[in-house]
Formats: C-alpha cells, structure tokens, sequence
C-alpha cells in the first residue's frame, strides 16, 4: 500500500503541471486544449493526497466521489478499481474531470490548498476515465457488472440525454432498471455535445460514455422531443414507473439593446450549436453553416462567453474581445477557462456595459457602442456595482457579436405539461431531497429546475433523483 | 432509427417534390401548422419543413420541399425506400383554429402545400374555407386536386394568366373580402413578399391574418434564437412561439434581411456538392 506512509503536507510537493498544446498552436486547431497526465505524472501527482481521516474534498463533490479512494488506488497502480470507485458514484468520469469547476468544488475543499497547491483531483479523475475507456469501456463494465436486466417488470423514462438524465440512467441501469431516454436532437449528449466545444471536451468522450451506458441497457432515443414528439401523460400511459426530466435551462437571453437581430449579432447557444453539434468548423465538408466573423465581440463573463470567444479565434477571427460590464474579477467563468482565453490572445473589456449594435444599410453588423463603466460605492453586501460613467461610450467595430448572457425555461415541455408546479421564475418547482415534481414519481433536475448551473450539479440532481426512483422501485 | 422514404413525386421536375415519411410516432402528433426538422444524413444540416399532411393510421407524413440549396438538392435525389438519417417532431405550435364562418386560405408556390394542412383544419373544424393559390404558370401550381376535394371554392391566379385570373393572390383576395363580409380569418402560406402583400391588402378591413414564417433555424426547439423575427415590436422565436404570427405585426423587411444571412455559405456548399456529385461520391 502506497498510502499508509504517514505525510505532512509540507512533503507533499507542487502539484503536477497539467501538458497542453502552446497556446499559439491550439488558438489555431479544435484539438483538446489539455492533453492529460502519463502514468508517471498520475502517480506523482496521486502520492500528494494526504489520505486524511476525514476528507473534506469529497465533501465538495456534489455527487460524493470516494475521492481519496480512488486516488489510492491509483497509487496501487490498479486503474480499474480507481475506475470502478469513482463510477459508484460519478455516470461521466470523463466528462467530470474535463469541465468541473473543480476549484471550487473537491480541490476548492482539499486539506493540502489551504497553505500549498491542493491535490489535481480533476486531472486525476480524467486520467482514471481515460486509461479506463482507452481499454474497451464496454467489456470492462459488463464483466464487472451483472449487465442482465433483473429488474423486468420496471421501467424509468428520462427526457433530454444531458448530463442529468445521463446519470440518472447510468445510475438505475447499473441496478437492473430498463431505463429509456428520449433525446430531441439528433445526438445524445446535451449541453455536451451542442455546448461545450471539441478543444475543452472532444466528442468521442462523451460518444464512448454514451456507448457504455448503452452497453449497459440504455435505450437512447433520438429525435423525440419531450412536449411535442411524446408527453409526460404519453409516458405514464405507456406504463412508465418514474419519468425523469432533465431539458436543460433552453432559450437564450438576449439584450433588449437596439440592433440585437442585425446579420452578425448571434446567440453563443447558436454559434456554439453550429460549430459543435453541426461541425461547422469542417463546412463545406458538413452542411452547418456558420458565419465567419473577423472582428468577433462575445458578451458575457461566464464559460459560456470563454468557449465562444476561443471558437471565433479558432475559426479564423482576426481579433476577439469579451465585453463585459463588471471587472475581470467578478467574472464567472473559470479561471482555468480565463486565463486559456487570454493565453490565445483573446482581449477582455471589463467594466464596459452593451449600448447598442449598429449596422449597414444591408442590415449587416459593423459596431457596437458600449458604455464605460467604473466601480461605485461598496453596497449593502459590500460589493461595488458597475454603475456607468456618464457620456463616456466606445464604439468597438465588429462584424460579428455573440451574446452570451444566459438562458430562460425552455417553453416546450412546461406548455405541454400544464399541471406541473414552476417556481417564480419559471423552472420545474422540484423536492431538493429527492427530485420530485409536483407530479408523482415524476422527477426534475439540473438546468430546468435551477437556471443555468454546471454540469456536475445537474448530475448531483440527476443523482439524487436516481437513488430516490431506485428506492421506490426496488 | 432511419425514417423510409415510403413515396416519392417530382411536382415539377427538378424543382419541386413531395415525400412521404415514414414516422408514426410525428404522424400521431402532428397538427396543422407544424413542422419537423431533417437531416439528410451524418453530413447533413438540420432543415425545417412544413408538414403538408399527415395519416396517423398510416404512421406517415406527407412533406413537399423547393429545391433550393445543396440539402434540398440532396433530399431530392432520393428515391422512393431511400432512408432519411433524422426526421424530429411536430415541432412548433400548432394552428389556432377557431370557429369562422369563413376563412381564406392563401398559398403561394410551394407554401401551397403547407397551407394545404392547415385549409384542412379549418375545414375539419367546420369552417367554410375558400383557398386563393397562385403560381407563375399553370404547371407550376402545386395541390389543387387536393384542395379541390374538400375546399368548396378553389381560386386559382398566374403572373401570366394561363389558368383562372391573369395576376396575383392578393388581387383574389381584395376582390373578395370587398364582396364578403363573413370572413373571419385570412391565412397566408408563401414567399415573403407575398405574405407582406396579402397583410398589406387585409389591414384596410380588419381581418386576422395569420402568416407562417420560414426563417432559418438550427435546431427548432427554442435554444438558439437564428429563427428569431420582431412581431409587435418584441423578439420571438418562429420554432417555439410561431411559426404563426399576426400578419400585420411582423416586420417582414428583416425577415428577409435575416433569410439571406448565409447567401455566400449556401452558394458554396451547392459547389461543392456538385463537384462532389460529379466525381460521383453521392
């Protein structure tokens, strides 16, 4: 055993350097950003935990991943197990490791950040999902798993295939629940696939956890929207005994600004939906279409604004610039994400508010005028507001702009559903404990029930759904 | 799953074709007024088409498309057992129908067929529906036996008059709610421009005009806003608020605007198909 040695922290030694593609190499390809740790790297990087009695990290970990488990298995050099320990309690390993705010989840949590580095737990989990899925995923879970449906006489919906509903039917697959997933769009995966781009989460991943989730019973359904294509009354008349809904959080914002539906001016879940979902990034190889900016402003702060932004610079954009009305600071986005950013020469404008979107006499976007901003007084929670400096604006040329500045429910399935309860701002009014609509063993969770969040709360909520329908059911 | 093409017909050649899908589970649900999304194959774009008719019994869905782009060319070189790779719907809202005593239903071109589906709501709802449909010349008028067999009036115009009035719809119209005042609804299914002039000949009377907007989208399910238009003033989404909307509140000038954005894509994806088709790769 690697990890009965006693440690101090001062022994523990920096953390483990993550190897990446130069910055001035990636800005011009869709390869992943990360490229992930050797053996060797994970092994170093595994003997920094401290193994403590009480893991705080795990208690940051919104679906409870034995994460010193899993790290100490990695020390005994025994992948599968470290394999088999995260999967007990995480459907998408390799999603996880890739896109989790980890900083302020586990490693935000870890013993060892308090006065050093805290151990890569990200990094680590995504070395054990791809060691794992790098030897037939497939086989590995069904030798390991009774992949026989004991449970015949049951049967689960999920409506959407996202994160959430991904989890939820990881979970009750693994105990012998027939599990169903209707998917609207033509590929499973969600926010996944249409979101989150090919260099921060190439597509194969999210391809081969679908496939071991199918390998596990799952039957995915494409083109079936939920509301339209097929009812939650259709699926409780089929006989369904728990019909989970996770459709993400849907419609994008848009500004109210003058301008906003000029040729140009973009949604990010459009452009990023062309690009990822449509690969239009391989056009005319792929039908998708998408435009082809030179001078590209994203508005927005959050990872959303971050992908968009590194999309136009890999799509051949001459200058990007992120504006948004606070600092850099109080953005939302990741740093991680943040600092790739600027490392592939994307401009942040903070403290500038969106005034309008000016266009040709073709109707085509050529400028936005934004409004100089400055911090004002601290305010009853001591945060400083942006509050505008009267008559300073700028005028940015552009020729094209991307909005990205969150989402509203998505009307389709709540319209359809008239019974179920919404909270005041319109998403499904769920049970915190276990999911549960206003609806019997109907469950909700992630982005319809919380607004935009991340995808690894959205699989906390798929979690706790899925152990609650696996209680009633079994 | 695939989705088969059971039926296959060249309404005018090389320009105009109509499909029969199968697709029990959109068939079941589909009403006048929506559409679907399809994509041709992994390649492919996602395209939105009016549903022209559907048979629930059957589990087929009836769809007639302009071949305009590299997709349309692609969907048309396909014959009758050929397979579609995503057929997803009904999308969008469906039809308001209401209890008229009459409504007019134009069509212009291949919004016939489009128009087609929701002329037969109305009917189905007990309404008396006179259909105005017009094309450039009498070949290239598209459903008329169709409408013919349960619409109790058919007028027909052509730009250069080879069958019925010498014309445009909208003069069959104007003519018409001048002499009739029992019309409670007009419904326009069209080219842009025809719909802007059907809502330009009915504000002067008051009449509810109901157009069905053909803006571009991606995914149809209301999580990207490409199909978004200004109606009254406001933003919406053809794919989850339309594609119906009130005829005299659109602003019809951007919506064309908004159509052409991705003119120089189209136009080299056709090239490139047609190279492609040459080298015989499709």
């Amino acid at each position: 055993m690697g990890n009965t040695k006693p440690r101090s922290p001062k022994d523990a030694g920096p953390r483990t350097p993550m190897p990446e593609q130069p910055a001035d190499v990636r800005a011009g390809n869709f390869k992943e950003v990360a490229l992930g740790y050797s053996v060797e790297q994970a092994l170093i990087e595994a003997e920094r935990c401290l193994q403590c009695k009480k893991p705080l990290c795990q208690k940051g970990c919104p679906v409870g991943i034995d994460i010193k488990g899993f790290i100490s298995k990695i020390c005994e050099k025994d992948m599968d197990g470290a394999y088999a320990v995260i999967r007990e309690s995480n459907s998408l390993p390799a999603v996880c490791g890739r896109v989790c705010p980890q900083e302020t989840q586990c490693e935000g949590n870890c013993i060892l950040g308090k006065k050093y580095e805290p151990v890569a737990i990200g990094r680590l989990e995504r070395f054990v999902a791809d060691t794992f899925m790098a030897k037939n995923a497939c086989e590995s879970i069904t030798g390991t798993q009774e992949c026989s449906m004991t449970q015949e006489g049951r049967k689960v919906a999920c409506i959407g295939a996202g994160p959430s509903s991904l989890t939820v039917a990881g979970y009750l697959a693994s105990k012998g629940i027939p599990v169903t997933v209707f998917e609207a769009l033509h590929e499973p995966g969600g926010v996944l696939i249409y979101g989150i781009p090919e260099f921060r989460l190439p597509k194969s991943i999210v391809a081969n956890e679908v496939a071991a989730m199918k390998e596990l019973g799952v039957e995915i359904k494409v083109n079936w929207v939920g509301g339209k294509t097929v009812t939650i009354q259709d699926l409780q008349d089929q006989g369904y005994d728990a019909i989970f809904i996770g459709v993400g959080a849907g419609l994008p914002r848009f500004l109210n600004i003058p301008g906003e539906n000029l040729v140009g001016v973009f949604s990010a879940n459009e452009y990023l939906t062309r690009v990822n979902l449509g690969r239009a990034y391989d056009f005319p190889d792929y039908d998708t279409p998408t435009y082809m900016g030179k001078n590209v402003v994203v508005l927005g702060g959050g990872n959303v604004a971050m992908d968009a932004a590194r999309t136009a610079k890999r799509m051949g954009a001459d200058s990007v610039s992120i504006v948004y009305r606070r600092t850099q600071d109080a953005m939302p986005a990741r740093l991680e994400e943040l600092h790739h950013a600027i490392a592939e020469g994307i401009e942040i404008k903070a403290l500038c508010g969106p005034l309008a979107f000016n266009g040709d006499d073709k109707g085509n976007l050529v400028s936005m005028k934004v409004q100089k901003m400055c911090l004002g007084e601290p305010d009853e929670s001591g945060r400083r507001s942006p509050v505008c400096i009267e008559g300073e604006t700028e005028t940015v040329p552009c020729d094209m702009a991307v909005i990205a500045v969150g989402t509203r429910p998505n009307p389709i399935l709540l319209e359809a559903t008239p019974d179920m309860e919404l909270n005041k701002w319109g998403y499904i009014k769920a049970d915190p404990e276990t999911g549960e609509t206003s609806i019997p063993n109907v469950f909700a969770g992630g982005d319809i029930v919380t607004g935009a969040a991340t995808v690894i709360s959205a699989m906390g909520a798929g979690r706790k759904a899925a152990m609650e329908i696996a209680k009633r059911l079994l | 799953m695939a989705y088969k093409i059971l039926q296959k017909q060249e309404l005018i050649p090389g320009q105009t074709s109509l499909v029969v899908i199968d697709a029990p589970q959109i068939a079941r649900k589909a009403k006048p007024g929506n559409f679907v999304i399809l994509r041709i194959d992994e390649h492919g774009e996602r395209v939105p088409l009016t549903i022209a008719d559907k048979d629930p019994e059957a589990g087929t869905i009836t769809i007639v498309f302009l071949v305009v782009g590299k997709s349309s060319a692609q969907l048309n070189a396909l014959k009758q057992g050929d397979e579609i790779l995503d057929v997803c719907g009904p999308l969008g809202k469906a039809t308001h129908i209401e209890k008229q005593d009459t409504v007019i239903c134009v069509g212009g071109g291949t919004g016939i067929a489009a128009m087609h589906h929701i002329a037969k709501g109305h009917h189905e709802a007990g309404n008396h529906v006179v259909a105005i449909i017009g094309a450039r010349t009498e070949n290239l008028l598209l459903f008329q036996c169709e409408l013919d067999g349960f619409c109790p009036e058919v007028l027909v115009a052509t730009d250069d008059g080879s069958v019925g009035h010498k014309g445009f719809v909208t003069d069959l119209l104007k003519k018409r709610l001048e002499e009739d005042k029992s019309v409670g609804e007009v419904v326009a299914v069209g080219p842009v421009p025809m719909m802007e002039a059907v809502a330009k000949v009915t504000k002067p009377f008051g009449v509810k005009t109901t157009v069905s907007l053909n803006s571009i989208m991606v995914d149809g399910i209301g999580m990207c806003g490409a199909c978004r238009c200004t109606v009254g003033g406001e933003t919406k989404f053809a794919c989850v608020d339309g594609p119906e909307f009130d005829g005299q509140e659109v602003d019809f000038s951007e919506l064309k605007t908004r159509l052409w954005q991705f003119r120089n894509q189209e136009q080299e994806s056709m090239e490139h198909y047609k190279k492609e088709c040459c080298c015989g790769k499709h």
